[in-house]
């Protein structure tokens, strides 16, 4: 159990999936002008990736290996992230219209996010067993929404800042989230 | 490859059983009437008729709780065409009908101060900073969310001035 608490914790702060490893950067600079569509774009991709994580491991155990189908791994776990998209796009729109509103057209881009993917892919190359996929593909997201959410925050307080006109816009906020990776290189250091 | 085509297929054949059951649970009952009605509408989400944009609006008066004439650029004619599509009654003393009026700039008055430009849900005025704009006649659709952003009120709705190309001769007075 605590094996999995670490794994949750190391995933989400040390090697966080968007500063550390670069992934899923498209969305961090989309969807994060306001802390509210943050929020639902992050819980939509908790659920995509935690999915996708159990889906591609069941997938890479039970076809992919017994019957050497190797080669068609990417292939697969694009089909099943697809599908697990589709699937959180039709709960969103049911459940709750405002949100599915706001996240607009970056709903449908979760399944090319490519967090979505390289979480699977990373899944299987470190091959890990079921639960702890699904605790990797968990604290991944929650890295993911951890971010997202900061930097949605400092977003919210930059727009109401007197920024340079050379800076303005797009510009400070990748200086700004390229300080926050340097930030969470601090967490590199964290002993547990 | 007989094994790798087989197991692809049943993969998206299964998926695509599991979405489209997830699509009968999860469906959501839409008006259609809504959608026809904002193609009725400007489609500016000037604010006019209180309603958030004009999908708000079409869904309102979908839904019967705002009259068909709410929407104060569309004038008459817009409002005579919700009523025929929804058969509602339309009491057209309601609507004051002042004829379709268009923004125009006064050129003496323009300080070229750009507020006008940036209003503009239809990017129907043309200028540049301390440039005299200009109003292009057919993208405006007289919404006038223009008008009080305008320093020196050189901007002012007025009505459209007939030319040869839509005059038309009046009907003839019924007997």
């Amino acid at each position: 159990m605590s094996e999995l608490i670490l794994l949750l914790i190391s995933t989400a702060l040390v090697n966080n999936v968007v500063l550390i490893k670069f992934l899923g950067l498209c969305p961090s600079m989309g969807v994060s002008k306001s802390m509210d569509s943050a929020l639902g774009m992050g819980m939509a991709t908790t659920f995509v990736i935690t999915l996708a994580a159990g889906a591609s491991w069941m997938l890479e155990h039970w076809l992919l290996v017994p019957y050497e189908l190797g080669f068609l791994r990417i292939l697969t776990f694009i089909l099943v992230i697809a599908a697990v998209v589709q699937f959180t796009e039709m709960f969103v729109k049911k459940t709750s219209p405002g949100l599915y509103r706001s996240l607009g057209i970056y709903l449908p881009l979760i399944t090319t996010n490519c967090a979505v993917l390289g979480v699977a892919l990373l899944n299987v190359q470190q091959g890990f067993s079921f639960f702890k996929s699904l605790a990797y593909g968990f604290g991944s997201a929650l890295g993911f929404t951890l971010v997202l959410m900061i930097f949605a925050g400092l977003r919210e307080r930059i727009a109401l800042a007197r920024v340079p006109v050379a800076f303005n816009g797009t510009p400070i906020a990748f200086i700004t989230i390229s300080l926050l990776a340097l930030a969470f290189m601090g967490f590199s250091g964290l002993n547990i | 490859m007989i094994a790798a085509i087989l197991s692809l297929t049943i993969l998206g054949a299964a998926l695509g059983l599991i979405l489209g059951i997830a699509g009968r649970f999860l469906a959501v009952e839409s008006n259609p009437f809504v959608d026809e009605v904002e193609a009725l509408l400007p489609g500016t989400n000037c604010g006019q008729c209180g309603f958030p944009g004009c999908s708000g609006a079409a869904a309102a008066i979908a839904a019967g709780s705002a009259p068909a004439s709410c929407c104060p650029p569309g004038g008459k004619t817009t409002a005579v065409a919700i009523a025929e599509k929804m058969g509602l009654a339309l009491d057209l003393a309601a609507v004051a009908d002042t004829g379709p009026k268009l923004a125009t700039i006064a050129e003496d008055l323009c300080i070229g101060c750009c507020r006008c430009i940036k209003n503009c849900p239809t990017d129907a005025i043309l200028g540049a900073p301390k440039q005299i704009h200009n109003v292009l006649k057919e993208a405006c659709t007289g919404c006038s969310a223009c008008i009080d952003h305008c320093p020196t009120e050189a901007l002012v709705m007025q009505p459209v001035p007939i030319t040869l190309q839509h005059w038309v001769m009046p009907k003839p007075l019924a007997a």
